[in-house]
């Protein structure tokens, strides 16, 4: 059961993405492009995605457990430190020169393109990096550790 | 540009989306993190993981991934790959679990690392283009 519903979720999540444009690169370097030729869709799929999540995430919240009684882990909303900064700082740059975001980046796979292997690819190999190498990833997994934090 | 109903009505799937995988699941829709969590193998509450980015895959493979003009060459691609992956991980969410999970929760630290990853991300479009002349 509770695959089949995240199966649903993908679904939606992904079907999504696709109506909203947001799989193609171009899309994505038009909304950063802000010295350009600046698009705003992006923001509006964001806004949008934002209302629709926001009574969801608020009734977790203050619920605590999910409709089918599971206990929803509560995340550390505060935390501010440096990992967080550096890496989405990391990501942005990534985010900048390629215009793709993971969950894109995992649907473009489905057009067959060589482009679309090799950013998988590294974003496989900077996944494994950050698990083994980072002195940060350490220190960030032990704070999750004490606050129970799953990975967003 | 992309027509605005379609912009918000993909808005509104993808935090229908998140909201099922919560209400039901509990569990937050972060791409990176579920990633990181297949990648790295720990057996046992893997089955969600594998079914939500089997979900996410579906549609694309299905209906295509409509036009797709790459913003950058291969070998950039793989950088911006590695950058992604990276960043992400030691950041602790990208676009969907801190952009649309943790900014729905009204989190701080969801919201901070949004704004420094967009920020980030238009400073670099902006070397870019004035690198590249483009």
């Amino acid at each position: 059961m509770t695959a089949v519903v995240a199966l649903v979720a993908g679904l939606l999540f992904g079907l999504g993405l696709l109506l909203s444009g947001m799989t193609d690169p171009a899309n994505i370097i038009a909304f950063l492009d802000v010295t350009g030729a600046w698009r705003p869709s992006l923001a509006l799929t964001m806004t949008a995605a934002f209302a629709v999540a926001l009574p969801a995430f608020t009734f977790a919240r203050v619920r605590g457990v999910s409709l089918r009684n599971v206990l929803i882990p509560q995340n550390d909303r505060f935390r501010i430190d440096r990992p967080l900064l550096l890496g989405s700082a990391i990501f942005g740059a990534g985010w900048g020169l390629s215009g793709i975001c993971p969950g894109p980046g995992l649907m473009l796979l489905a057009g067959g393109d060589t482009r679309a292997y090799l950013f998988v690819a590294g974003v496989a190999v900077g996944v494994f990096a950050a698990g083994k190498f980072s002195p940060l990833r350490i220190k960030k997994v032990a704070g999750d550790a004490q606050s129970t934090l799953p990975p967003v | 540009m992309i027509p605005v109903w379609q912009s918000l009505a993909g808005g509104a799937l993808i935090g229908a989306g998140a909201a099922v995988l919560l209400l039901f699941d509990g569990q937050v829709a972060g791409i990176s993190g579920i990633v990181d969590r297949v990648l790295h193998g720990a057996l046992g509450e893997q089955a969600w993981r594998v079914a939500f980015l089997m979900g996410l895959l579906l549609p694309a493979t299905i209906l295509g991934t409509g036009p797709v003009s790459w913003q950058a060459s291969p070998g950039m691609l793989s950088i911006a790959g590695v950058l992604v992956g990276f960043g992400t991980r030691v950041g602790s969410g990208c676009t969907s679990g801190h952009g649309v999970c943790g900014a729905a929760n009204l989190s701080p630290r969801s919201v901070v690392a949004t704004l420094t990853f967009i920020a980030v991300a238009v400073v670099t479009v902006a070397i870019v283009r004035r690198v590249t002349g483009a």
